[in-house]
């Protein structure tokens, strides 16, 4: 999977773009009939950063993801992505774009007349990619996520996990530049989402892929926030005595609340802020 | 539910008609560009097309048998039983045989359509699909349309066909008439302007179909009660949309032909 990520990220980091966020809103607000869902989100994500998006439940997360991948269109404000502008942007130059973007959705999104391989190749097969390179990409997707003895499953055969470990499988096997995670550990249990979390870290430390990942799980946030990926080892916990003092730096807090910015910053930032709503919901 | 006022319900149609209008608009579009997606098309064909065999058939003959029963008690008044094989035949190609079919496959495929298109809906699949780089509308509606419109056509020959055969065998056991005899009137009274009426209306049902069936899954909100809903939907507006279009067709038609 590294080979596959690295290469096509390849193309992006060596060009002048670079220096650019890859993802960044201005003042972005989306109203749903006459309820506002989001108001005047600001914020941008760098290269290689990892963006937390923290809130309660129905706070406009998986709204805000959706806008990033031009899934819907805001009602003002600006959003770019890779420096392209997205709001303006005709959909049939966003299903170019989106070939950069891999996308996690909360219940999977599996096309269940598929099996899992055709899944998987799914973007592959889009792109005319010849039969065997497919399958060999796959089949590698599939060993990242641990799955590759579920090649031939339909996703009715699968557990909730499993077809969350489809899924992202199929949002990694482009070797896309940005990932966006809506929710992947929502409604699974604690062991099967540190497992989800753990191939999220695998993700961000074996390819450096920005991403974003929405969740109203602590748990999962400061996981990802503490923890690194190593190839020998697996996940393991970074040292509070090394020059990170147990913080991966690359990890960027947001928190909404009622379709508001209530915090963004570094965890460090976030565990100290003295703000009550964040406090409790912290506590 | 919640009750709407006139204002916000009239709106709202008028944005459903809109974006009905553009979805009808794109699926034609993408008939003309690449990609078309032929393997879709043919599973569509085998769907619509070879799946629906079975009841047009049926409908197709049983309709042939009834309206050979009732016609032939009105003819007996007129001494004219003999023209039963005429007034089946006219009855079936210029109006029965393409409302029934269309009626028939509405029930069975815009249903599905908007069935699977709006379970899909549901589940994020079709934004999964939008996100992985594919058209929902070039993926999923288009093959149907053109899958739709090409097999409604044959579907009503067939009906047609067997709705004379099934008049046929009627008249012959209950009525006493020369099956020859009741094929040469049906083969007699069609003209050119009949056939191309009969096989025009199931161009503009398949459209129907299609769209509203399409249309219907892709608006899906609300889970499980919502694809029902859609599917409901679906159903009951192509079937009523087809009697209206039906009615507009066979006046054009009557206007071009004269009869």
């Amino acid at each position: 999977m590294g080979d596959a990520t690295a290469s096509s990220g390849a193309a992006t980091v060596d060009s002048p773009e670079s220096a650019r966020p890859v993802v960044e809103f201005k003042d972005v607000s989306i109203t749903f009939d006459v309820k506002p869902v989001l108001q005047n989100i600001s914020f941008s994500v760098d290269r290689g950063q990892t963006l937390i998006l923290l809130g309660p439940a129905g706070t406009g997360k998986s709204v805000l993801l959706k806008l990033a991948n031009g899934l819907l269109k805001p009602d003002s404000g600006s959003i770019r992505i890779f420096g392209q502008e997205i709001t303006t942007m005709p959909e049939r130059e966003l299903y170019e774009l989106r070939a950069q973007i891999g996308m996690v959705f909360q219940e999977s999104a599996l096309f269940d007349s598929l099996t899992v391989e055709d899944n998987v190749a799914y973007r592959l097969h889009e792109e005319h990619v010849p039969e065997e390179e497919a399958h060999a990409r796959v089949v590698e997707a599939l060993k990242f996520v641990e799955l590759e003895q579920a090649i031939d499953k339909f996703p009715s055969e699968l557990s909730g996990g499993m077809r969350r470990r489809v899924s992202i499988a199929r949002a990694i096997v482009s070797g896309p530049d940005l990932i966006l995670y809506d929710s992947p550990t929502g409604g699974l249990d604690p062991i099967t989402s540190t497992t989800i979390i753990e191939l999220v870290m695998k993700q961000r430390d074996v390819s450096h892929t920005t991403s974003l990942v929405v969740t109203h799980r602590l748990q999962d946030a400061f996981m990802l926030a503490t923890h690194r990926y190593d190839a020998q080892q697996g996940m393991k916990e970074i040292p509070r005595d090394g020059p990170e003092h147990g913080i991966d730096s690359g990890m960027k807090f947001l928190m909404l609340n009622e379709g508001h910015i209530v915090f963004q910053g570094t965890t460090e930032d976030l565990v100290h802020s003295d703000d009550p709503w964040i406090k409790e919901f912290l506590a | 539910m919640p009750l709407l006022s006139p204002e916000a319900y009239l709106k709202q149609k008028i944005l459903a008609l809109q974006e009905y209008s553009v979805l009808c608009g794109a699926a034609i579009a993408d008939i003309f560009t690449p990609p078309l997606y032929w393997s879709d098309i043919f599973t569509q064909m085998d769907s619509i097309g070879v799946g629906s065999m079975p009841i047009i058939v049926l409908t197709g003959f049983f309709t042939g048998c009834v309206l050979a029963l009732q016609s032939a008690t009105a003819l007996r008044q007129f001494g004219a039983v003999s023209m039963t094989g005429s007034l089946v035949a006219l009855s079936m190609v210029k109006e029965l045989g393409p409302v029934l079919t269309g009626l028939m496959v509405s029930g069975r495929n815009a249903a599905g359509m908007a069935s699977e298109l709006g379970s899909m809906k549901v589940t994020e699949q079709l934004d999964a699909m939008r996100a992985l780089g594919t058209d929902p509308i070039r993926k999923l509606v288009t093959p149907r349309l053109i899958a739709t419109i090409f097999m409604l056509f044959f579907l009503t020959i067939i009906a047609d066909a067997f709705g004379i055969a099934g008049g046929a065998l009627t008249s012959v056991t209950t009525q006493g008439l020369n099956a020859s005899s009741y094929l040469h009137s049906s083969y007699q009274s069609l003209v050119y302007g009949d056939v191309v009426q009969g096989l025009t209306k199931p161009l503009f049902s398949a459209f129907i179909i299609a769209t509203v069936g399409c249309y219907c899954g892709m608006k899906t909100t609300g889970g499980t009660q919502g694809v029902g809903r859609a599917t409901t939907q679906a159903v009951v507006v192509s079937s009523v949309l087809i009697i209206i279009v039906d009615l507009l067709v066979t006046r054009a038609m009557i206007g071009i032909f004269g009869r």
